[in-house]
């Protein structure tokens, strides 16, 4: 078989279009945000915000209200309580997330294992790239869209609030409100990429390209561009992986993400552990009289 | 007069502990106002509870005679944080940060013009740092990314400055340099308040002085704040203060 029947023969599936299509489109829309999530150091959070909004997800299936609202009521809760119980008790902020997303997620888990169709709901534990409708299809585009145009909008304020708060505030604008704005696309995103990867795994699209782009420059608009890139490609490629090896679809994307930073983190140019060596050794190489 | 920052017996709390103990300070613009205070002395916090970051839990503060709300949305504010308070890998360019002291007069999406990038190139002159425009911000000695915080402050048009510890870890020709800037600065009518540790820079660097521990114990001229035994006081030498 040539490498391009390799490449087309699981695209004359609709199934197969659809996945890739759902894919890219939560890869690069999760890969913008974690831009921000890690400069923050807001990574734990991601990981809360996207476990906690299980149960939301679940009701909003019950009552038959979109998953997106659902989710957002329910990211935002454990934020609140997350904060609650870090100003008000000795507990710290690491404990306080742990207790929050992992109290929310059990109840995800027990409104799903009494809820009939436990099947769909399992699929949101686990992801189900495969199975996406033409449904789900546009109800993820329309979500991502509205992330995708937020995060470029207010892309320079919300740079801002990573980098110096304190500016922010003195300048007139809000760093709650952005704080605040940064978390609901969080909860937002978490909904587009779970259907992708699952709960569980959502995270990893939340941090992996955001810190493997954060390691190949020092320009915050190169990062915006790196990271969507490099998240699409990979997560284009666990898909076909998954194809043809019939494994797990989001476990896939997510390893190949993670190789994908395995090797910047290696051979990155200036923040690589070996790159760096290999740069300098050039640098002195070249500075050597004599040398070419 | 414009660009006043008036303080006004303000009490400031952490939890348990007690930062600011009834602080009263007016700050008159077209001077420069060295704060002196040791290591937890609530220099900082005097900082913060200016801007309006931290709430006191009495007393009140002005700017500009009015609420530092309505000073900062005005632009009148700006703040140059101590070093500690920033994280240097950010990836971020010296003309990056220069230029978020635009961002208050710019629209929706913060896009700059030509105008703006007028005002950024200005101020990286004044500070000299014209050639290292494109370098990553932690990519400065100690003294450039100082100057860089400065000239953001230039961009903004700020005015009332608030510079908390500029000339920690930062060698003379650089300290030289933002002395020759805060000067020109306050020369201009500026209003700028400047926390230190170094006695040395004051006399040339200050106007006046306010010596913080909790409270104010003095503020007047510089010769004088720097008495023995005003310091002493100060910098807790005394007997009984802990
Ligand atoms: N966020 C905070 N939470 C609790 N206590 C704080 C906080 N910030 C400051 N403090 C305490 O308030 C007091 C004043 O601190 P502040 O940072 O204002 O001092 P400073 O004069 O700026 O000190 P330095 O010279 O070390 O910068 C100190 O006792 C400090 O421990
Ligand atoms: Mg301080």
């Amino acid at each position: 078989m040539s490498p391009l029947d390799l490449l087309l023969e699981p695209l004359q599936y609709d199934f197969m279009v659809r996945a890739i299509v759902t894919t890219v489109i939560a890869a690069v829309v999760c890969a913008l945000l974690s831009c921000w999530l890690v400069l923050v150091g807001w990574s734990l959070m991601g990981d809360a915000v996207s476990h906690a909004v299980l149960p939301g997800v679940v009701l909003a299936y019950v009552l038959g209200a979109p998953f997106a609202v659902g989710a957002l009521v329910f990211g935002f809760l454990a934020v609140a309580l997350i904060g609650a119980i870090r100003g008000t008790s000795r507990v710290k902020e690491d404990a306080a997330i742990g207790i929050v997303f992992t109290t929310l997620f059990a109840l995800g888990l027990v409104l799903i294992s009494v809820t009939p169709s436990q099947t769909d709901l399992n699929h949101i534990i686990f992801g189900n790239i495969l199975g996406v409708s033409e449904a789900d299809l546009v109800q993820i585009a329309v979500l991502a869209a509205i992330a995708f145009a937020v995060l470029v909008v207010k892309r320079r304020d919300l740079t801002l609030y990573a980098f110096d708060p304190m500016h922010a505030h003195a300048i007139g604008l809000s760093p709650r409100f952005l704080g605040a704005l940064l978390l609901g696309l969080l909860a937002l995103t978490a909904v587009v990429a779970l259907q992708v990867v699952g709960v569980i795994l959502v995270v990893a699209m939340l941090i992996i390209p955001g810190a493997t782009a954060y390691l190949l420059t020092d320009r915050f608009g190169r990062m915006l561009v790196i990271a969507p890139v490099m998240s699409a490609l990979c997560s284009v490629l666990g898909i076909y992986l998954s194809y043809w090896l019939d494994a797990a679809s989001g476990g896939l994307v997510v390893i190949v993400q993670g190789a994908a930073f395995a090797v910047v983190y290696l051979f990155a140019p200036r923040h690589g552990l070996l790159g760096k060596r290999l740069t300098a050794g050039r640098r002195r190489a070249a500075a050597r009289p004599g040398a070419l | 007069m414009t660009g006043t920052i008036e303080v006004d017996d303000v009490v400031v709390r952490y939890g348990e502990v007690l930062a600011l103990d009834g602080v009263s300070l007016s700050v008159r613009p077209g001077r420069v106002t060295g704060l002196i205070g040791m290591n937890g002395s609530g220099k900082s916090t005097l900082f913060k509870t200016i801007m309006g970051i931290v709430r006191p839990e009495q007393g009140r503060v002005l700017v500009d005679g009015g609420e530092p709300a309505a000073a900062r949305r005005r632009g009148l504010v700006g703040y140059v944080p101590q070093s500690e308070e920033v994280d240097w890998a950010f990836p971020v360019s010296v003309r990056d940060v220069v230029m978020m002291g635009r961002y208050g007069r710019l629209g929706l999406t913060r896009r700059a013009r030509p105008a703006d990038h007028a005002a950024v190139a200005d101020a990286l002159e004044r500070v000299e740092l014209t050639g290292y425009a494109d370098r990553q911000i932690g990519r400065l000695s100690g003294g450039q990314r100082k100057r860089a915080f400065v000239a953001r402050g230039i961009a903004q048009d700020a005015r009332v400055l608030l510079l908390d510890e500029p000339f920690a870890g930062v060698d003379k020709r650089s300290e030289a340099t933002i002395v020759r800037l805060l000067r020109e600065l306050a020369d201009d009518g500026r209003t700028v308040l400047v926390s230190t540790h170094d006695l040395h820079a004051l006399p040339r660097l200050a106007d006046e002085a306010a010596l913080l521990l909790r409270r104010v114990l003095f503020h007047g001229e510089v010769p004088e704040a720097l008495r023995p035994e005003n310091l002493a006081r100060t910098f807790g030498l005394e007997e009984g203060v802990a």
